[in-house]
């Protein structure tokens, strides 16, 4: 089958590639982009270590069709912070030991933002649903919750983490 | 695998395309299509795709809503019009899942998927194909089976806009908390006139291969009030008619154990 050009913006520069028809954007990401930062989880859908955002909405990126993200702006964690400068929400991370073995970290990051970016004050139920998608083996998922809560806390009170 | 992707710009052009190659499936939002994919399922090797946005529209006409098959759940939790379905559009997936997943995959998603097609069936919805025909989703339903010949395409669904918020009622059973595959899902239409329940619609999601209407339940509510007595009724014959499935979720005793209780649950809560 030949192979389909497509164009994205990723993490704000444009980027050209060639996908396979029914590839999924995970693993063109991964392979194609030099992109680690998603990871492959389960190819389910269930785990959501592969969380991306596409147009500012949350995805699964190993449920996206890399074709379809033609002409779309793909955001993921590589692509959070400013240079070497961590965002807030990966510093919160640090300082609550909300990252263990760190494999669902990404995607928690990816969801975390997608929440904030659309609800700055959002309630302990509100992170609860926002991470509803997203699987964590190790931390028993309280860190990251207070994470989360403390970045919108000190983002109400005008102090940031970073 | 090696897959062949088409993109149509009709539902038509679709239709025919999918009519002509039994090795063709429809891709919607994709999350269950991609999985298969991802999978390696080798019972299809082309998908096809429609960028015709009248799919993604939602409009009103006269008491009913109609909406547009590839309409996502996230979109459908933006529109104001559509706020009685916005319970069962929550309780689809997580948020990414619903960012993906669109009314016209519900319809087609084996149980214990098709939570939402559950609340549609309540609302005596009706399924609108590509060549313009519709037919009750209570017909097209039990009509689902993928070897009967091609899945037609479907366009838009068009559902009952309940007179009131308190007549529309919808619950899903889940283990994990707050996402979490159904044990059962149920929804209830209760129009009442002077206090008497009329035209009562009650589907049950996972309890049967598809999401069926519950009738002895609906019989049992018909022309009464909907009191302790009338919702013992409709209780006492939760089960008939259901073939519950055992999977990983929930074995079909466990399904059969708790499903009069969280009806109960429901229609006590659509009492008060
Ligand atoms: C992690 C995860 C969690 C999920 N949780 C839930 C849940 O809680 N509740 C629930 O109900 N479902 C759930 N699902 C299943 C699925 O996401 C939904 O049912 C969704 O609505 C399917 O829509 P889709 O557009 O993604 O379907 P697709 O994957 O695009 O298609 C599914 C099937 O429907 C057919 N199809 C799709 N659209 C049309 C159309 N317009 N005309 C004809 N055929 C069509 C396709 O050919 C395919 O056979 C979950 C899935 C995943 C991966
Ligand atoms: S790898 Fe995508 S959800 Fe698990
Ligand atoms: S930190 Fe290990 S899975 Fe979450």
């Amino acid at each position: 089958m030949s192979k389909v050009p497509v164009q994205l913006t990723l993490n704000g520069s444009d980027r050209s590639v060639f996908v396979d028809p029914g590839q999924n954007l995970l693993d063109v990401l991964r392979r194609s982009l030099g992109d680690l930062t998603p990871k492959y989880g389960c190819g389910q859908g269930t785990c959501g270590c592969c969380t991306v955002m596409i147009d500012g909405e949350t995805r699964l990126s190993c449920l996206t069709l890399a074709e379809s993200v033609d002409g779309c702006s793909v955001e993921t964690v590589a692509g959070i912070g400013e240079g070497a400068q961590l965002h807030e929400l990966q510093t919160a991370f640090m300082e609550h030991f909300a990252a263990q073995c760190g494999f669902c970290t990404t995607g928690m990051l990816m969801s975390a933002k997608h929440l904030l970016d659309n609800n700055p004050s959002p309630t302990r139920d509100d992170v609860v649903e926002a991470i509803s998608g997203n699987i964590c083996r190790c931390t028993g998922y309280e860190p990251i919750i207070n994470a989360i809560l403390d970045v919108a806390a000190r983002r109400g009170s005008g102090r940031h983490t970073s | 695998m090696s897959i062949n992707s088409l993109v149509c710009s009709s539902a038509t052009e679709a239709a025919r395309l999918l009519g002509s190659n039994p090795r063709a499936r429809y891709f919607g939002g994709g999350t269950l299509v991609m999985r298969a994919i991802n999978e390696g399922d080798q019972s299809f090797d082309t998908i096809i795709r429609i960028n015709d946005p009248e799919l993604t529209q939602m409009q009103i006409a006269g008491n009913r809503l109609v909406i547009g098959a590839g309409v996502t759940m996230s979109a459908l939790l933006r529109h104001r019009d559509a706020g009685f379905l916005h319970a069962a559009a929550r309780s689809v997936g997580g948020p990414a899942i619903r960012h993906m997943a669109t009314v016209g995959g519900n319809l087609f998603a084996q149980s214990p998927y098709g939570d939402f097609a559950t609340a549609l069936l309540a609302l005596d919805a009706e399924v609108i194909v590509a060549d313009g025909s519709r037919m009750a989703l209570v017909d097209f339903l039990a009509r689902r089976n993928p070897s009967s010949g091609p899945t037609p395409v479907v366009t838009q669904v068009s559902v009952n806009r309940p007179a009131s918020a308190g007549d529309f009622w919808f619950l899903k059973v889940s283990r994990v908390k707050p996402k979490g595959i159904s044990v059962m899902s149920f929804a209830a239409h209760l129009p009442r006139a002077a206090n008497q329940l009329q035209q009562v619609r009650v589907a049950v999601g996972a309890m049967a291969p598809t999401p069926v209407r519950m009738l002895s339940v609906e019989q049992a509510l018909e022309g009464h009030a909907l009191d302790a007595a009338s919702i013992e009724a409709a209780a006492r014959v939760a089960l008939e008619g259901l073939t519950p499935p055992t999977d990983a979720i929930a074995t079909s005793w466990y399904r059969s154990e708790v499903a009069p209780v969280h009806l109960k649950r429901l229609l006590t809560g659509a009492m008060r």
